[in-house]
């Protein structure tokens, strides 16, 4: 029976329709791997519509609600709903949604999921761009950045939406971003996800090598670089208060993770030490939150 | 038991005589008192169901289409702003075969602001894959939602059921709320035969080609006709259980008419009543009520109309640049017949103005002394 497969059985298919290198494809296969069979894929229009496969063939394992682009939160929910009213509580619920259905265009119903509390896992693997329209912005494109909206005469003008702290604003038991550049990290964060009640939000640094403008095979280097240079650290937020980085960068200057890709290939010196800066603050910021203490109310 | 309760209410009463299994809602007037019956019926126990409190209609809508997807019973109301919200999502419902069942109380689209009765926000929605059914009276509303959770999972597609704001919504009107035991006889355990399944591991909506989409497209439709042989069963099978009789189409006083005044939603209870009264002056005019809107009910109207030289629709909504959506439908339906009626188009009560008998005696009285139409639409009662 399905149930008793084991956990690391691969639940993401050969064939699928990805293209060579995708960092989309590595994330779900490991959160799958850390997941397991007893959970249902709530897909919301990304990459990752086309990357399942077409009618009637499915690249996932797993049951597959494609959904509509603005919708995982709530179709997640909705899934989630029908399983607990079945008593089917054991089953994971997972959206899987692209930076642009989660920071923009999804992010409403994605609150309002959250700030019920629901019980599944929003995963948001992100590439930094619409690629599946062909590589629009979105506002998890970076400062500076390349893109086919934001041309290099005029690349994107504000920083990255901080997506986590939006997320951890909602109180939720669990935040944690993460990277295919660190699969253990990754699995390790699904597996938790999948233990704790209430809404769990995964946000996973996910390259593309088309949109990013790098060789396919650099994948797994990009995303460790882009850790190592505190551009996309890995960290953890419980009940929206307590802050734990998992992953400690070595320091490299953000020039190392910009020169790999083309789509920073425009940057002026002054643009790249106003990114190495940025970086830097944030970092300390960073660091300044995971020293704080967590909150605990103390009756009596 | 009978009780005396608003159209807003009969909703509820019926959603908890269906165990729908999860409610997502968001609030919009005229509909709020479905939901907050329905919390508290939730709250206490009467109903085993999820109520997801959501964001907005959107997400309410996807909330439904995943729960159904994950085969449980779904259901949610809402109302024009709300409805048009939903608007890619009714889409969504129908493609994925969910029978959703949603509670619609027709109001009139902003700008500018309006609560009332206005069946534009409805009928906007006539493409997008759902049954319509409308209602006369709180009985109907009660009864209607019953038999859109029964047509709705027999044919796997979403149903709406659509009355009046206020004329329903907010009047009391007594209602034979049926027992849980007959509900259950009409209404058997929504059991989809594929259905979100960790053991049956499938995908759902995936990216279909020009090789299969048109397929997919065409089982809908072949679907959606399909209600035209099941809901006359249905109707049967309720009229036994419940003693209550319903009909796609309703006629009255139309034997022998020189004009039909077509009508749907609660003017054609108003109707009746003028009707009553010109016949007694000795004028041969009849009312045809329309209850089925989506799938439409073409054959039937053919058939209903074969042999009247008449007919006056009266349209509580537009589609602009087109005129009144009953009046163009039925339109339609006639255009291939040998000998078809003269089809007067009238326009009135928009955004809840009242349409009185006055009004409807005057739509009567236009059609009457023409032959034929002088204008693809007349609007009653406009001021100067
Ligand atoms: C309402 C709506 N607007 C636009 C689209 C077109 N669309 C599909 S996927 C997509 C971009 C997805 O971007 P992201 O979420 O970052 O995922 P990615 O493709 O980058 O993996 C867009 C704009 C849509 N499907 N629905
Ligand atoms: S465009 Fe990028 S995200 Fe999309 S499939 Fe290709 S590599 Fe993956
Ligand atoms: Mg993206």
């Amino acid at each position: 029976m399905n149930h008793e497969r084991k956990h690391d059985e691969e639940l993401v298919c050969s064939g699928h329709y990805a293209c060579q290198g995708c960092g989309g494809v590595i994330a779900m296969r490991h959160a799958l791997r850390a997941l397991g069979p007893r959970t249902i894929v709530v897909l919301p229009a990304c990459c990752w519509s086309v990357i399942a496969g077409p009618f009637p063939y499915s690249a996932l394992g797993v049951p597959v609600f494609h959904a509509a682009f603005e919708t995982g939160g709530s179709t997640a929910s909705g899934v989630r709903a029908a399983l607990d009213i079945q008593g089917k509580t054991d089953i994971n619920v997972l959206a899987w949604a692209g930076d642009g259905g989660t920071f923009d265009i999804g992010l409403q119903s994605l609150s309002g999921a959250v700030e019920r509390n629901e019980n599944i896992i929003y995963s948001c693997y992100d590439n930094e761009a619409y690629m599946n329209t062909g590589i629009q912005r979105s506002s998890a494109t970076p400062l500076r950045t390349w893109t086919t909206t934001t041309p290099d005469l005029y690349p994107k003008e504000t920083p990255k939406k901080d997506i986590v702290q939006i997320l951890a604003g909602h109180k939720i038991p669990y935040v944690a971003t993460t990277s295919i550049g660190f699969p253990d990290d990754l699995r390790a964060k699904f597996e938790k996800a999948k233990s704790i009640a209430g809404t769990k939000f995964l946000h996973v640094l996910s390259p593309c090598p088309p949109g990013w403008k790098y060789s396919s095979e650099l994948t797994v280097s990009v995303a460790r670089l882009a850790t190592h240079c505190k551009v996309f650290p890995i960290y953890e937020v419980f009940d929206g208060e307590h802050y734990v980085i998992n992953v400690e960068p070595e320091g490299k200057p953000v020039t190392e993770y910009l020169a790999m890709q083309g789509r920073f290939a425009h940057l002026t010196k002054r643009q790249t030490d106003e990114i190495q800066a940025r970086v830097d603050y944030d970092w300390e910021h960073l660091l300044h939150k995971a020293m704080l203490e967590k909150f605990e109310f103390h009756e009596g | 038991m009978k009780k005396v309760i608003m159209g807003n209410h009969a909703v509820s009463h019926a959603v908890m005589l269906a165990g729908a299994e999860v409610i997502a809602a968001y609030p919009i007037t005229p509909q709020t008192q479905i939901v907050e019956e329905l919390s508290n019926m939730c709250a206490e126990g009467r109903l085993k169901a999820k109520f997801i409190k959501v964001e907005s209609e959107h997400s309410a809508m996807a909330c439904c289409i995943g729960a159904s997807a994950a085969g449980s019973r779904a259901f949610t109301a809402t109302s024009s702003q709300g409805l048009a919200l939903m608007h890619e999502l009714l889409h969504w419902a129908a493609g994925a075969r969910t029978p959703v069942v949603l509670a619609e109380v027709n109001r009139a689209l902003a700008p500018g602001w309006n609560i009332w009765a206005d069946q534009s926000d409805a009928l906007a929605q006539r493409d997008t894959g759902w049954l319509q059914f409308y209602c006369t009276s709180n009985q109907e509303i009660l009864d209607s939602i019953l038999i859109a959770f029964r047509v709705a999972e027999m044919v796997s597609l979403p149903a709406m059921v659509v009355y009046d704001a206020f004329y329903l919504s907010h009047t009391y009107e007594a209602v034979d709320i049926p027992d849980r035991q007959l509900v259950d006889r009409f209404l058997p355990p929504y059991k989809p035969e594929v259905k979100l399944d960790v053991e049956k591991p499938k995908a759902f909506g995936s990216l279909t080609t020009p090789e299969y989409y048109m397929e997919m497209r065409h089982k809908i439709e072949e679907a959606t006709e399909r209600v035209h042989e099941l809901l006359p069963q249905v109707y049967a099978e309720f009229h036994n259980i419940f003693g209550r009789r319903y009909d796609v189409l309703e006629g009255y006083r139309c034997d022998d008419a020189d004009l039909l005044l077509v009508t749907s939603g609660t003017v054609s209870s108003t109707a009746r009543i003028v009707i009553d009264k010109l016949r007694e002056a000795g004028k041969r005019v009849g009312r045809l009520n329309i209850r089925l809107f989506r799938p439409f009910p073409a054959r039937p109207l053919r058939e209903a109309l074969r042999g009247y030289k008449k007919v006056a629709v009266l349209d509580r909504n537009i589609s602009f640049g087109q005129g009144g959506i009953f009046a163009q439908e039925l339109r339609a339906a006639l255009c291939n017949e040998k000998e078809k009626p003269q089809v007067f188009g009238f326009i009135a009560g928009l955004g809840g103005r009242d349409i009185t008998p006055a009004a409807i005696e005057e739509v009567i009285a236009t059609a009457d002394k023409l032959d034929e139409p002088a204008r693809e639409i007349e609007w009653i009662g406009l001021k100067a």
